[in-house]
């Protein structure tokens, strides 16, 4: 059988770092977050895989050491919570733009500013639209589970490396902070540095006689060189929206109503759909689990079934503007919503679709 | 006899008293005639090739006109956003322990938007070289004032001068991580003259050796010209840079192992 541990979210962002053989993880303290970097430093994880844990100076310099340890071709990666985030928009813009692989969490609270340090999904469009500067994205995936905290760090990194793209975790401080049961996968050894230069030929290695010199950069001076990099990455874009779209469906087969929801929202529409079917409302839910690239087409075929779409989100609605994409405006959609950290309830929910659509 | 001798019997291995190291890419430098930028990497690639430690160093290019220095240094690099690089090399040093990592930075990089990367750099101790080329100047953008520029000395940000009080002092920020408890050996070079390139190139071969030993930061500043953005020709932008920016800024060791 499978280890069983009763975990924080956090704290399964951790240890699944440590066992997918991470090479190294640099962070900065910010609440709903600091558990990630406390167990790291705890669990000393040099003594048992070599894993490199660092404590930066700020969030500025935690992403551009991620920049550094990811043009070296390692597994590395930070986490933060949103005004953190924000802070790290400069490097991870550079890291989209010189294509290397790494994975960063945002452990959302509430905003904008130093806002509060409650639960909150309002870095939806930070996360899924780019958030720096420049044409890029990043690959999102939105775990609504602790065990789903643990096991999409190392699907990010699978993505992120078969890629070479930045992906982001996008939780939020509810399931940061909430302890769940989780199953503890083994121990996937780290890269060997020989391991690495056969995968990621074009990592900063040391340059050594069989190869040119490796350059790891996002600047390209000829506005013509550097509009066919960007037809590249679109081209890139494209094949992960082709290829990894991932989402959940819950009692769709005969909704006539449906919730679109990630994470935290998506948890409490479960509840909101068995009070609905207990008053003889069909409703279902559809969850995506990757935010880019969005489930789009799947809700196209939806809005075929279904007579409205509410998403719930809790921002002032953020996501409902893919979703209202996806279906071309074909059905009503409609959002509810709460801010500023506070979670919305299964029964405020219900009554938001039913004085919506019925 | 003397009208015997051909060009063969010159062109040997024993006669050489100069050559380009190999370290240099094919790509032309594109730094202005005169500018110290060239001269601060030719001794840095020197140091390399002499080393043998071409396979084993990682260099981080800055934001400034050493930006492009990945085209010509024959080297595995990356290019740091503005004035991260010693956060780069911070990572990339401790993944890989055993390899030679090296920024290259000028002033606005290293001492205005990387103040804190290069101060907490400094502060842990890492294991990396940090070269200073500080000419007082954001030379890439077109002469703006820099932190290390000079009470009085105009840019196209300070028309009038520096004026102090309004502009603030300019930082030596080679004095101050010389304080700090994790830099080994702290050092200020120039390449104006033949006499100095050869004292610049003893210190960042020292600095390269110190890694060896695994001591903390060896961090060599270079003051150099900009003789674009000082709007001077590049003799008397030397001179006025023995004159004005020797006193401010003097050369010589700051900092130096007690081993030494
Ligand atoms: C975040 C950011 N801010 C500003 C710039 C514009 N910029 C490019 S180079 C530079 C100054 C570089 O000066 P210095 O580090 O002294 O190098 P030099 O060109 O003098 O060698 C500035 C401000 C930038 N590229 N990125
Ligand atoms: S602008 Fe100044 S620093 Fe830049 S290459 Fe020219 S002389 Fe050198
Ligand atoms: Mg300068």
């Amino acid at each position: 059988m499978k280890e069983l541990r009763l975990m924080k979210g956090n704290e399964a962002i951790a240890e699944a770092a440590i066992r997918a053989g991470v090479d190294g993880y640099f962070g900065y303290p910010i609440t709903p977050q600091s558990e990630v970097l406390e167990y790291l430093m705890a669990e000393q994880p040099e003594k048992r895989t070599g894993m490199v844990v660092l404590q930066a100076e700020s969030e500025v310099a935690a992403i551009n050491m991620v920049y550094g340890g990811a043009g070296a071709g390692k597994k590395v990666m930070t986490s933060s919570s949103s005004p953190g985030i924000s802070l790290k928009q400069e490097g991870i813009t550079y890291i989209a733009g010189a294509e290397l692989p790494c994975l960063i969490v945002n452990v959302v609270r509430g905003g904008p500013g130093l806002g509060t340090i409650q639960p909150a999904q309002s870095d939806y469009f930070q996360s899924v639209k780019g958030g720096g500067h420049g044409d890029y994205r990043l690959i999102v995936l939105a775990p609504a589970s602790v065990q789903e905290m643990y096991d999409f760090v190392g699907l990010a990194f699978e993505l992120a490396f078969k890629y070479r793209n930045p992906a982001l975790i996008l939780s939020d401080g509810a399931i940061g902070q909430m302890m769940e049961k989780v199953e503890i996968s083994d121990q996937i050894p780290r890269w060997t540095n020989e391991e690495i230069k056969k995968m990621s030929p074009w990592a900063t290695t040391g340059k050594t006689p069989d190869r040119p010199h490796n350059i790891i950069t996002s600047l390209d001076l000829d506005p013509h060189k550097q509009e066919d990099f960007n037809h590249k990455l679109q081209a890139k874009y494209r094949e992960i929206e082709k290829n990894e779209v991932r989402f959940e469906e819950i009692q769709t087969e005969d909704a006539e109503y449906l919730f679109v929801a990630y994470g935290t929202s998506s948890r409490i529409c479960q509840k909101s759909i068995q009070m609905a079917r207990a008053k003889g409302i069909k409703v279902g839910l559809l969850r995506p689990i990757t935010l880019f690239p969005f489930p789009s087409a799947r809700l196209l075929e939806l809005s075929k079934q279904v007579k409205g779409i509410l998403t719930v989100e809790m921002s002032a609605g953020q996501m409902i503007e893919d979703v209202k994409l996806a279906v071309r405006c074909s059905i009503p959609v409609e959002h509810y919503g709460r801010m500023g950290g506070i979670i919305p309830s299964p029964a405020e929910v219900l009554t938001a679709l039913e004085q919506n659509f019925l | 006899m003397a009208e015997n001798i051909t060009n063969k019997d010159i062109v040997k291995e024993e006669n050489l008293v100069f050559k380009k190291t190999s370290l240099f890419t094919e790509k032309p430098l594109s730094y202005c005639p005169g500018c110290g930028h060239g001269t601060a990497h030719r001794l840095v690639l020197e140091t390399i090739e002499e080393m043998g430690i071409q396979s084993e160093t990682i260099g981080i290019a800055p934001v400034g006109c050493s930006v492009l220095a990945y085209e010509f240094m024959d080297i595995d690099m990356q290019q740091a956003a503005h004035g991260r690089a010693p956060a780069l090399a911070t990572a990339i040093k401790r993944l890989y322990p055993e390899k030679f990592v090296f920024t290259y930075q000028g002033d606005g990089d290293l001492a205005a938007i990387g103040t804190a990367e290069t101060i907490h750099a400094c502060n842990r101790g890492e294991n990396i070289v940090i070269i200073f080329v500080n000419n007082g100047i954001y030379g890439m953008t077109g002469g703006q004032m820099a932190p290390t520029t000079l009470p009085g000395m105009k840019s196209s940000t300070s028309p009038y001068g520096r004026e102090v009080i309004s502009m603030g002092n300019p930082l030596k920020m080679t004095e101050l991580v010389a304080q700090l408890p994790g830099t080994y050996y702290v050092t200020r070079q120039a390449v104006h003259t033949p006499g100095a390139v050869r004292k610049a190139k003893k210190a960042i071969k020292q600095a390269f050796e110190n890694q060896k030993l695994n001591k903390g930061v060896s961090f060599v500043e270079i003051v150099s010209n900009c003789n674009s953005g000082w709007k001077m020709e590049p003799v008397q932008a030397n001179e006025w840079m023995v004159e004005n920016m020797f006193p401010f800024y003097p050369l010589g060791d700051i900092k130096v192992p007690a081993e030494q």
